[in-house]
């Protein structure tokens, strides 16, 4: 049990994705200029890493094991994720309009965050078991929507700030996300 | 020329990497060593170039609706075979840019080069725009791992990909006592990215500047 939530720990905080591991980068560039837009998108991703770990999961060691096809498994993960993403697109604009709305173009843009496949291949390169693989895939996404969510509050605030004019924009906010990484390394020492 | 044009944009000017911010990912991540950055350069501008000409050739019988998951797979497969090729040739490559090889299936510069670029044009054409953006990648990944590791190690160290005893090269830049190890963790990569990024911005400003300066004086 206490390995678990080692492991927990260490995917949310120290081993974060994107300032440890610089994971999702563009949607972490793209969608953290308003703190609305970075809430939806950080529940959408973790709703669908869970899902997406899920399946990929069972479709690796139920069909890819047993007909000795593990050399698909980037093939067969990226088809899931993708098919996953239209499909939580779909239901989510039929049950709630609302959400839709206000989720815009960066519920596609999911597909192409690469924390989705690197959680899919990490549960199968380290041969993770069932409760490994699932608090691994849960853990990663709250990491990224965490930090997602702190770094829009910074970035509202950069907006009114005064800076120099090279640096206007993403340099900044890489900036930015350096100190925030810096911040984030002190959690090394917890476990 | 136009086409010399497009290519030299792409290397510094629409830089896909500190101009356009596409595939941010694995240059953060894989710029610790010069070596890498070469290994992943030639991996990038192999796929990015075999996927244009295979979705600029199959473009017209590709319905639009599926464009997209007709390109996901085609990348994919791409990526498979090269990182089998990798993992069968230089194990020592394989082992250290990890995960970030199958990750190009995600890296936005290919899929946007195929839906900006391949879809709309010949396969000559797209073959040469995979050769310059594929390029622009490879500078910007050298570049930043040329800073990282000097600073951090201040030794340049490159190797055969293909054969880990063959050094090729290992020179010693800054003695060891003055090297900032802070550029070998993520928050050096971030603050290295940053600057370049703003370097290329402050030299678009100026370059725009002096054009505009020019066409006033014709006038």
């Amino acid at each position: 049990m206490s390995e678990l939530i080692t492991l927990f720990v260490t995917s949310v905080l120290i081993n974060n994705v994107v300032l440890n591991q610089f994971l999702g980068m563009c949607p972490f560039m793209g969608v953290s200029k308003k703190r609305s837009s970075a809430i939806g998108m950080g529940l959408a991703v973790i709703f669908v890493i869970v899902v997406a770990a899920l399946i990929t999961y069972a479709i690796y060691y139920w069909i890819l094991v047993p007909l000795n096809l593990q050399y698909m498994d980037l093939i067969a993960f990226i088809l899931v994720i993708a098919s996953l993403v239209q499909l939580t697109e779909m239901f989510i604009k039929k049950t709630s309009p609302a959400l839709y709305k206000s989720l815009g173009v960066y519920l596609p843009l999911i597909t192409t965050n690469c924390v989705v496949l690197n959680v899919c291949l990490v549960n199968i390169s380290n041969s993770y078991d069932f409760a490994h693989m699932l608090v691994y895939s849960i853990g990663t996404p709250i990491g990224f929507a965490l930090v997602l969510y702190i770094f829009s509050t910074i970035r509202e605030r950069l907006d009114i700030a005064n800076v120099p004019n090279p640096l206007k924009g993403n340099p900044i906010a890489m900036i930015v996300a350096a100190i925030m990484a810096m911040a984030f390394s002190g959690f090394a020492g917890i476990v | 020329m136009n086409r010399f044009e497009n290519f030299k944009a792409g290397l510094i000017k629409d830089n896909p990497v500190f101009g356009l911010y596409l595939g941010i990912c694995s240059t953060l991540a894989i710029t610790t060593t010069v070596n890498n950055a070469i290994g992943m350069g030639a991996a990038v501008i192999m796929v990015l170039v075999l996927s244009n000409m295979i979705i600029s050739a199959i473009r017209k019988i590709v319905p639009d609706d599926i464009r997209i998951p007709v390109f996901i797979v085609i990348i994919a497969t791409l990526v498979k075979i090269i990182q089998m090729l990798i993992e069968a040739y230089a194990p020592a490559l394989n082992t250290s840019l990890g995960v970030f090889i199958p990750l190009i299936v995600v890296n936005c510069i290919i899929l946007g080069r195929a839906e900006a670029f391949a879809s709309k044009h010949g396969v000559l054409d797209s073959a040469l725009d995979g050769i310059g953006m594929g390029l622009g990648y490879t500078v910007a990944v050298i570049a930043m791992s040329f800073i990282r590791e000097v600073l951090s190690t201040g030794i340049l160290n490159i190797v055969n990909p293909f054969n880990d005893a063959q050094v090729w090269l290992n020179v010693t830049l800054i003695p060891a006592d003055y090297t900032i190890p802070l550029f070998n963790s993520p928050v050096g990569a971030f603050i290295t990215f940053a600057l370049l990024a703003a370097a290329l911005s402050a030299y678009k400003t100026h370059a725009d500047k002096k054009a505009e300066a020019k066409a006033k004086e014709v006038k």
